[in-house]
């Protein structure tokens, strides 16, 4: 699905961008954002080492059993394929606290550790397994209890009640889980998105 | 009054990690440093691993950025949802969301500024940004870190997210401020 995206996404920018005018600016965006996406990794080092670090602190010391633990009832119905104590559910269960909380510097390198973990269950490398897309969807919906970033802007554009929006801030996030997560469990059935079929595809192309 | 106990727990919540883990790891007879090495030695082949994916993306959207495509899809969409009582101001920071995280906040933040922060599109705006995350820069940082190159249904189940808690945004919005 990545490689229809990605080709469509570039087909329409340039098509776009000519009809547009903008040409020059496709160009320059390209290169900005190539340059940029290095700057972000990069960026990503040292954060990533020092919660690597903390983890593996955790794990040896059976930290991370404890926490996968307590919550196990909710993780094991959402990543039924995850068996129980596996290091994976630790490392997810830190990463959703970390964005509940809005400490995304946290979250990232934990989602990143979870992702490892799950990585060690899947028997085809490179396709990606139930549980990745399941948790995939709790992240790319980031339910956030504190929309810290966007109070502050309303605070600084002279907002009288900064804070009226969380409640529907919350709302709208917790939509965006149930639906993620729903479409992820759902979606996961087609045929159209089989291991089977993103293996076979992986070999004609 | 809830605001500032989340508040109190997102400030400390770290440190109190930070020192919590290696407590607990030292009590339980870990070498707490030494573990910590081996462990911060993964943060910089991962941060490498994800480059290339990350390249890929961020190009082909800042490409699309670049040629003006993402108003061209809100003017043509908009009439639409005009139709059906969709505020159609929202829809490039809606187009945004997904693709951008800076470029979804950027807008926002003028859409707030001109609207002003407590009129009911700023506060729609505020609320349909902080419902979601960027999906397709998730997408390509946690993939790339374990070299996944198809990503079978997580595409589709992240934007049926964002779509659905863009919906939700205007509702509740509707029923709270309007």
């Amino acid at each position: 699905m990545l490689n229809y995206i990605w080709l469509s996404m570039i087909i329409l920018a340039v098509v776009v961008g000519g009809i547009n005018g903008k040409i020059e600016n496709v160009t320059k965006s390209a290169i900005d954002s190539a340059a940029n996406a290095v700057v972000i990794a990069i960026g990503l080092i040292g954060i990533m080492a020092l919660w690597l670090g903390i983890v593996k602190i955790a794990e040896d010391s059976g930290l991370m059993r404890i926490v996968a633990r307590a919550i196990a009832p909710i993780m094991r119905r959402l990543f039924p394929d995850v068996p129980d104590g596996h290091p994976a559910m630790g490392s997810m269960t830190m990463n959703i606290a970390a964005t509940m909380l809005g400490l995304s510097n946290a979250a990232t390198p934990l989602g990143l550790k979870a992702m490892e973990d799950l990585e060690k269950l899947n028997k085809n490398p490179g396709i990606a397994t139930n549980a990745m897309c399941t948790f995939l969807a709790v992240n790319t919906a980031g339910f956030q209890l504190i929309p810290a970033t966007m109070i502050g802007i309303m605070s600084s554009s002279g907002s009288k009640d900064p804070t009226a929006i969380i409640g529907t801030t919350l709302a709208a996030g917790l939509v965006a889980v149930v639906a993620g997560v729903t479409a992820a469990k759902l979606l996961q059935k087609l045929p159209l998105f089989s291991v089977e079929r993103a293996d076979r595809k992986g070999e004609s192309s | 009054m809830i605001q500032n106990i989340l508040g109190t727990i997102s400030i400390w919540a770290i440190p109190v990690f930070l020192l919590a883990v290696p407590l607990y790891g030292a009590c339980r007879g870990v070498k707490v440093y030494e573990a910590f090495v081996e462990g911060a030695k993964g943060g910089f082949q991962m941060a490498i691993r994800i480059i290339p994916y990350l390249v890929a993306i961020l190009m082909a959207i800042g490409m699309l950025r670049g040629a003006g495509a993402i108003d061209m899809l809100a003017q043509w969409a908009g009439p639409v949802l005009e139709k059906i009582g969709f505020p159609v101001e929202i829809l490039p920071v809606a187009i945004m969301r997904p693709l951008s995280g800076s470029g979804a906040l950027g807008m926002a933040t003028e859409l707030i500024q001109t609207h002003g922060p407590d009129s009911f599109l700023g506060r729609l705006a505020a609320s349909a940004y902080g419902a979601t995350e960027t999906t397709f820069y998730v997408l390509a940082v946690y993939f790339g870190a374990v070299g996944i190159r198809k990503a079978r249904h997580a595409v589709l189940a992240g934007l049926v997210a964002d779509v659905a808690s863009l919906v939700a945004a205007v509702i509740v919005c509707r029923l709270a401020f309007a």
